[in-house]
């Protein structure tokens, strides 16, 4: 297939429904259902930790214990069993693949079906210039691209990998951004993290290509807890984008991911995420519990974190991701796109903690709510008493259609510095009738009409994103907003 | 090709069509005059669906169909356009883009392949240079921040991009400079043919110097109330609507 085909291809599969609910039949090894000490020590086991990553499991796993799941935020579920879910489970595999041919080609369909073509030669031939790891159910499968980036002298790999490769990098900055017991879901995920992303960007190195991870949840009552450690050393430049998906299921399924930044002086980082776990159905039974911790420690001057996502899925999205303005004249960005309809439920936001001297953060927040659904903003900008000048603008805008479905901004602003600087905008409307019927004069269908208004309602935050995948956020953005209308 | 039988409609509870006939067969340019607050916009947006239009009676068939009760999308699909007196801004929304979206949709709706992206440029250019219209007007969001001329002229570059079976022209002349006004004109004069028929609301002679209607309607108080050619624009020009209003109530 040319790679234009393939793109019209991978276009059209997103055009249906909830396309990525199938389950990928494959013999997988699962750990024994319930959390414990010997849980933790069976995945570390298989894993082929070192002691200290043990420890400082079984560290975090005590003190979760001691701690209690947070309860302000505006969502309601009934309470989560820990010891009814498994918190680990592997695709089985003969020994590790060595190269993509060695991997099970059910799973390489799998993610041929999600639009991800592994395949180093179809990467190659196809039109995105995009390296992938690709995450199913708790390890990582895949990592293309490799060789390329290690010209460049850029990490990319598994969190497994990781530690047996690089344990110095990794010990160092594992837990230094998010600490071990920094909320109830953190200290879930230090105590049961399974896989995820690695990333080291080299000194004064623009990386040569987007980053990419595909995360699937595919076993049943499985948990996925996935890690992403990325550093960016000084001066250097890296684009991460992550995919997640997971199979129609009438059980909720918990994900508690833990994603930490570090960027060093006049570093960059460019986190994107196209979120589209399963909702739920239209009555709100089954879908991903999303509870997700990522801030970014913008340590140097001059450094800078943009976090732009689009929240399409999951039946409860619980997710911040965060700023820490330390280095003087850092910046952090946060563009956000949440659509909630039917049952979901979404509370999302950042926090900007501005430390450093002139530290600028700018939000933008996009939330539309549709069906019975409700929708969050929660953002808090803070100005420390070393902030002088620092500046935050924030506009957050609300779009409702219909009448059963609700949105509500939560703004929270600490200042300790007078001569620092915060904005906040806020808007909350209705979709226009008049808009919808100027597109529906011209021949556009309802529910087109619909996704074209929000999309551009959208827009400010959807062109952050890099090309390859602002086409497909595009399309996603009319396909999770189906049946809101009529 | 459109024929309109004692359509009554009301808006808010208010009767606003009261009794409309009006009849404009393929190939022909009809004009409708009246004084402000007759139910011109009405009847506009009424045979293109908008909401809030309550149908007392009577009926609009477009094509030997009856639009009323259709969704808007459907009457655009049997080839109905309207240009806005008052054209609706989309934020964030691209005009190129709106403008795709929509041809392809009517070309998926007639049976034809989506065009490419290529081929959707080149339509566009040609139409663009035929009109004379800038193409940075499509970078720019739909009608956002558009001056009313722009926004007119946008309207008639959509209807030429489109090609409708039938055009409503609601007062797209209003408000223009003379150039501007011969975009309008250039626009309906190119898509005048033998299959394709026209309703052009105006409060200006001065369009239909350049627009040779058939017919001239005057519509008052929700009903046409006198009909001729092109001479009764001219009269109406220069005696205003109190004559004939006083003779049609008598
Ligand atoms: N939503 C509404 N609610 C109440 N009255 C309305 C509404 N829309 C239109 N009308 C009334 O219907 C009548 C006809 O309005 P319409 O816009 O059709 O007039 P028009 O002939 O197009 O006038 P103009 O020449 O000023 O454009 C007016 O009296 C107007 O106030
Ligand atoms: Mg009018």
């Amino acid at each position: 297939m040319s790679a234009t085909a393939q793109t019209v291809a991978d276009v059209e599969r997103l055009a249906e429904r909830y396309k990525y609910g199938f389950v990928t039949e494959i013999e997988s090894e699962t750990a024994p259902k319930g959390l414990s000490e010997d849980v933790i020590r069976f995945i570390s086991a298989k894993k082929d930790e070192p002691e200290w990553l043990l420890e400082w499991r079984l560290e975090a796993y005590a003190k979760w214990q001691r701690m209690s799941e947070p309860n302000w935020a505006k969502l309601g579920y009934p309470p989560i069993d820990y010891q009814d879910s498994y918190y680990y489970s592997a695709p089985k595999l003969k020994d590790a693949p060595k190269s993509l041919d060695e991997v099970d080609p059910e799973l390489l369909q799998t993610y041929e079906k999600l639009g991800i073509p592994l395949k180093e030669q179809e990467m190659l031939a196809g039109v995105r210039n995009v390296a992938v790891d690709a995450v199913f159910d708790s390890v990582s499968v895949a990592t293309t691209f490799k060789a390329k980036l290690a010209e460049a002298g850029v990490i990319f790999c598994s969190i497994s990998e990781a530690v047996r490769e690089y344990p110095d990098l990794v010990k160092k900055y594992l837990g230094s951004v998010v600490p071990q017991d920094d909320n109830f879901f953190a200290a879930l995920n230090c105590a049961v993290y399974t896989d995820g992303s690695f990333v080291y960007v080299p000194k004064g190195v623009k990386c040569p290509m987007e980053l990419s991870t595909y995360f699937r949840i595919n076993a049943e009552n499985t948990g996925q807890f996935e890690r992403t450690l990325i550093i960016a050393d000084e001066g250097s430049y890296v684009s991460y984008l992550e995919g997640c998906t997971a199979p129609m299921r009438d059980e909720n399924q918990l994900h508690a991911a833990v994603v930490e930044l570090v960027a060093h002086k006049d570093a960059e980082i460019k986190y994107s995420t196209v979120q589209n776990w399963y909702p739920g159905d239209e009555n709100g039974k089954g879908g991903i519990y999303n509870f997700v911790t990522k801030r970014a420690l913008c340590q140097g001057d001059r450094s800078k974190v943009m976090w732009t996502q689009v929240e399409t899925g999951s039946a409860i999205t619980w997710k911040y991701p965060s700023c820490i303005l330390q280095g003087d004249d850092s910046q952090g960005e946060f563009y956000s796109v949440a659509i909630a309809n039917n049952m979901q439920q979404a509370d999302t936001g950042t926090k900007m903690i501005h430390m450093g001297k002139r530290t600028r953060s700018r939000i933008i927040s996009k939330g539309i709510s549709a069906g019975r659904a409700q929708n969050s903003y929660r953002g808090l900008v803070k100005m420390l008493p070393s902030a002088d000048r620092g500046r935050n603008y924030t506009q957050c805008d609300s779009l409702l259609i219909g009448n059963k479905c609700g949105a509500h901004t939560f703004p929270y602003i600490e200042s300790q510095n007078r001569s620092a600087r915060i904005e906040h905008e806020a808007t909350t409307s209705k979709i226009s009738e008049d808009q919808l019927f100027y597109c529906r004069q011209r021949g556009i269908g309802e529910e087109e009409a619909v996704a074209l208004v929000v999309n551009g309602f959208c827009r400010e935050v959807l062109q952050q994103l890099p090309m390859e995948f602002a086409v497909e956020a595009q399309k996603l953005v009319g396909i999770s907003l189906e049946g809101s209308v009529g | 090709m459109l024929e309109i039988s004692d359509l009554r409609v009301s808006v808010d509870g208010k009767t606003i069509l009261n009794g409309l006939n009006l009849s404009v067969p393929a190939g022909e340019v009809h004009a409708i005059m009246g004084p402000n607050g007759a139910g011109k916009s009405t009847l506009a947006y009424t045979l293109a669906g908008r909401d809030g239009y309550e149908h007392l009676g009577g009926t609009a068939k477009l094509l030997d169909q009856n639009i009323i009760g259709l969704d808007p999308e459907d009457r655009a699909m049997l080839g109905l356009f309207l240009a806005f007196q008052y054209p609706v801004e989309i934020p964030g929304v691209a005009g190129m883009t709106f403008l795709k979206t929509a041809l392809n949709a009517l070309r998926s709706a007639r049976g034809q392949e989506e065009l490419s992206a290529l081929d959707f440029l080149k339509l566009v250019r040609s139409k663009l240079s035929s009109l004379g219209i800038d193409e940075s007007m499509l970078k720019r969001p739909v009608n956002v921040g558009f001056s009313g001329g722009e926004k007119k002229r946008n309207e008639v570059l959509q209807m030429a991009m489109l090609e409708p079976k039938f055009c409503v022209l609601d007062e797209t002349d209003s408000g223009l400079d003379i150039d501007a006004l011969k975009v309008v004109a250039d626009g309906v004069n190119t898509l005048r043919s033998p299959e394709r028929g026209m309703l052009v609301i105006t409060h200006y002679q001065r369009l239909l110097d350049y627009i040779k209607p058939d017919r001239v309607h005057v519509l008052a108080a929700g009903k046409i109330v006198k009909s001729g050619g092109p001479e009764l624009a001219l009269q109406l020009e220069a005696e205003g609507y109190g004559e004939l209003l006083k003779a049609s109530a008598a």
